[in-house]
């Protein structure tokens, strides 16, 4: 068969659009173009509220909460950036340049309470330190008297501290890269400079890992703002739980639309100033100098440090851990019936079902950017792949609008044409619930997919080509084989994130599709905390997972 | 004769950036060539063109006398039976040895696919390799299961993308031997890329010098050494320098270092200025010459040594002596030509 091709020497220059058009679009344009679009439109959508005159619901909440909502976010989203900071860079300086009794168990331990969903570690925090909780109880018939002074769990201090325990695995994860990545040479040439192992750490280390810690808050600071279920159950108004409450206590897609536009304002001031902060600083380490030395912590100061990491650990993870085991323990014969078997399969359903569309999504992506690198796919992947930083609510206002709308145009164009109206089609299915995974989780198949694919040299799928392959057996001969890692790698972080994931689970879930994490909201709203124990074991389980893979991935890395 | 091959006129690249310009070489049946230059002349682009991976904005590529690439039409590369082995060896990581040869055999039975591949791996010299995995083996053995594996669905054209380029020295030479003894006695036709000079020679029955896209000289290799077509050719094969002189007859120069007489005749008119193409081997170090000069550096080669001699006008000349003379840097010594055939070009100013 022969290919015809134009020759793009005769056509004319003048058409496109400042550069951006190519000449000529191919199907690699289409489908990326197509999964930005599915990004683009709930974006929009949620933006379009503000076109249409302003209701009374609206107006009553600008009067009574919006400056309330505001403040609180601001107090959250600076207390749990600071938070993170401190505690990730300290704890990845100290695993990865000290040397101290334990040492090379912290490297990991530290990294589990990343499997923990904050949701959870909220519960059981409540739980565990609340003025009836046994903390305070056993130390009440300890003193015996009821006068003793506990911190108030219940507070912004209290809530600001779960977070930063929940969060600070992305900022430890990402800086102790960083830290270990740091080439001996520079380090050795800092030192030949005359700077002490102080001014090492301030003058060189910090800022060569700025961009890596800047990058690891931004994800710490995403995920505090799209956070529904730990500040519903300190019962701390956001813009997440007013737009719970503009959508289920006012019934008005429209004022919750307009809260998600602000707290999407929001998202995006967080996600420029990183990108401003970072600007030129696009330091290249090289290992090949070695691993840098570590400063050897040693006698108390030594034992000190594995103290406090391990009182760290226990609190983060191991306590609540333990915590979580004795509640499902004591519910374990009443609850562990058909209905939570119920839960289990439609949460797993979700999960498998969200995670293959989206990795086959991921892969279309990723091929777009390898087979036409240009800058119309670089445009479109990007966009795409820009849904990790919406959160889950907003993105569950933006579809359900959206799906309103398209529904009220079909029932429309049906009555036209004297036929019965079919109703809600697509919104309230289970198709748009998927879809709003979807979209949110695209980044996160995208990356490790993008991760193997570059590893591919061009050589190979062209001797396959040379070799007499076409180019679809060339897929299936060559890179599906090759890709195999990075696809289930995709897979399985997308499966574990979409179980885990719950606001918007909760507002789109078609009538009967209660998951884990729903049944989790509901036993905590309650104060039910053992009854939500069991679907929260299950879910501190299901992500054990993927950290145990990571943790064995960068531990093979380094040999 | 049929040719295998032709190219006619092809540019390929973007616009106003041709990577290969004007480019025309035809190929018989069995011959095997090298295309040598530097990096970025342009080689590796037309080895792609020809296996169908780079699209020519002009001109045309025929294989067995039908077009094949033309700005209106391009073969697939799977169409096209060439077989290439690249410089990385794209051995598929995933399958075995015996796997990656049979790679190229869809259609045949099992048990084809088994004697093919036995004979590939007796013909590179990797029996009983078949089960081993890519990475399993050492670079050599790795180039030995590429050439195995483009020629196992025996293409009608064979092309090599500096297929030794990441070899060591030593095994790179010996590899080459072996590579074109077994080419050889498939009586495969093939293109060899390369940018060494001496793998060029090794490789190709004849050797097509490239720069900016385009061949300069297509010719033996004893005639791209001592017959050079132009300045590029004369710098870029082998040593050498260039020393001004006058014409004086046909074939006659004058000299700052007297007269030389050649074997040839050029056209050009008496006082022409022109450059000399010197060898190293056309330098000699004599002691009792008139002709005086210092050694600027040298570099010991074991059985000769390469001198670098200054003149008192700054200009310098090569001089390869046997070892056994050694002079010293900063020593004056004297020198003379000998020199049978001149290679002449007008001097440009």
């Amino acid at each position: 068969m022969q290919e015809s091709i134009l020759d793009p020497r005769s056509e004319p220059d003048n058409n496109r659009l400042a550069g951006f058009l190519p000449r000529k679009l191919n199907k690699w344009h289409y489908t990326s173009g197509a999964l930005a679009l599915l990004v683009a439109v709930p974006l929009l959508v949620v933006f379009s509220g503000w076109l249409k005159p302003e209701t009374e619901i609206w107006s009553h909440l600008a009067d009574t909460i919006l400056d309330q909502l505001v403040i609180n976010t601001i107090k959250l989203v600076v207390g749990v950036g600071i938070g993170v900071v401190i505690l990730g860079v300290s704890l990845a300086w100290l695993t990865a340049r000290c040397e101290f009794p334990g040492r090379k168990w912290f490297d990991w331990l530290l990294m589990l309470p990343m499997a923990m969903p904050a949701y959870v570690l909220a519960f059981v925090a409540i739980g565990l330190l609340d003025f009836s909780g046994p903390v305070q109880t056993a130390l009440r018939t300890w003193f015996g008297t009821s006068n003793i002074w506990f911190p108030e769990i219940r507070s912004t201090g209290g809530l600001i501290t779960v977070m930063v325990i929940a969060f600070y695995p992305y900022v430890y994860m990402m800086a102790r890269t960083a830290f270990i990545t740091q080439g001996r040479s520079t380090l050795e040439a800092a030192r030949m400079l005359g700077a002490s192992s102080y001014g090492i750490f301030w003058r060189i280390a910090l800022p060569m890992a700025r961009p890596a810690i800047a990058a690891g808050t931004t994800l710490a600071l995403m995920e505090t703002l799209a956070d529904f279920g730990t500040v519903a159950t300190f019962n701390y108004d956001t813009f997440t739980t007013a737009i719970y409450k503009a959508w289920f206590g006012f019934f008005s897609l429209q004022a919750a639309s307009q809260l998600a536009s602000i707290l999407l304002l929001l998202v995006f001031v967080s996600l420029m100033l990183e990108k401003s902060s970072r600007r030129k600083s696009k330091y290249h380490d090289s290992m090949r100098s070695g691993e840098p030395p570590r400063l050897h912590l040693s006698g108390w100061r030594g034992w000190t440090v594995s103290g406090l990491l391990a009182l760290l650990f226990l609190i983060a993870f191991l306590a609540p851990f333990i915590q979580l085991c004795l509640w499902s323990f004591q519910v374990v014969t009443t609850d562990f019936d058909e209905r939570y078997l119920g839960l289990l399969a439609h949460t797993l359903l979700l999960g498998a079902l969200a995670a293959m569309v989206t990795v086959i999504a991921g892969m279309v992506l990723s091929f777009a950017r390898r087979f036409q690198p240009d800058r119309t796919t670089l445009v479109t992947t990007s966009l795409a792949t820009l849904g990790y930083a919406l959160p889950g609510s907003v993105l569950a206002v933006g579809i359900m609008v959206a799906a309103s709308g398209f529904d009220n145009g079909i029932n429309n164009l049906f009555e036209s044409i004297g036929l019965n109206m079919p109703g809600q089609i697509f919104g309230g299915s289970l198709l748009a619930l998927v879809l709003a995974y979807v979209i949110r989780f695209m980044a996160v198949a995208f990356g490790p997919i993008e991760t193997v694919l570059s590893r591919i040299r061009p050589s190979l799928p062209e001797a396959a080509r040379s070799l007499g392959a076409t180019s679809s057996q060339t897929l299936k001969a060559i890179y599906l084989p090759l890709l195999r890692p990075g696809l289930m790698t995709g897979l399985l972080l997308v499966m574990v994130d979409t179980m885990k994931e719950m606001p918007a689970t909760l507002l789109m879930r078609p009538f009967g599709w209660d998951t884990l994490a729903v049944r989790i909201y509901e036993m905590t709203s309650e104060g039910e905390w053992e009854r939500a124990a069991l679907p929260a074991i299950t879910l501190v389980f299901a992500g054990l997972i993927p950290v145990v893979l990571l943790i064995r991935r960068s531990q093979k890395r380094r040999k | 004769m049929e040719h295998l091959l032709e190219i006619e006129k092809i540019h390929c690249g973007f616009e106003g950036h041709d990577v290969v310009n004007d480019f025309d070489l035809s190929l018989a049946p069995g011959t095997m060539i090298s295309l040598l230059g530097p990096s970025g002349c342009g080689k590796t682009t037309m080895l792609r063109a020809i296996a169908g991976f780079e699209p020519v904005t002009s001109g045309k590529i025929l294989l067995d006398g039908r077009i094949v690439s033309s700005p209106k039409i391009r073969v697939s590369p799977e169409r096209r039976r060439v077989g290439m082995v690249f410089q990385d060896y794209a051995l598929f990581p995933h399958l075995n040895i015996a796997a990656n040869i049979a790679f190229g055999l869809p259609r045949e039975s099992t048990a084809e696919k088994k004697r093919i591949t036995d004979r590939m791996l007796e013909l590179v010299g990797m029996e009983g390799f078949g089960h081993r995995y890519p990475d399993e083996l050492s670079g050599g053995q790795q180039q030995r299961v590429a050439v195995a594996r483009a020629l196992a669905p025996e293409p009608r054209l064979l092309l090599l993308d500096e297929p030794f380029s990441n070899l060591d020295t030593e095994l790179r030479e010996r590899l080459a031997i072996d590579v074109r003894d077994m080419l050889k006695e498939q009586n495969m036709a093939a293109i060899f890329v390369t940018h060494d000079q001496h793998e060029a020679f090794v490789m190709g029955d004849s050797t097509g010098v490239i720069h900016n896209g385009r061949i300069l000289q297509f010719d033996t290799a004893f005639n791209l050494y001592h017959e050079p077509a132009n300045r590029f050719v004369a710098d870029f094969i082998g040593h050498g320098r260039f020393l001004q002189g006058e014409m004086l007859g046909p074939d006659k120069v004058q000299t700052r270092l007297g007269i030389l007489h050649g074997n040839r005749a050029y056209p050009w008119d008496k006082g022409t200025k022109v450059d000399i193409l010197l060898r190293p081997d056309d330098v000699l170090i004599d002691e009792d010459s008139p002709i005086r000069c210092f050694i600027q550096e040298k570099a010991f080669r074991g059985a000769d040594t390469m001198y670098t001699v200054g003149m008192n006008d700054d200009s310098e000349l090569l001089s390869l002596m046997p070892s056994r003379f050694d002079y010293k840097v900063g020593e004056e010594v004297g020198i003379e030509i000998d020199i049978d055939h001149l290679v002449l070009f007008r001097h440009q100013s």
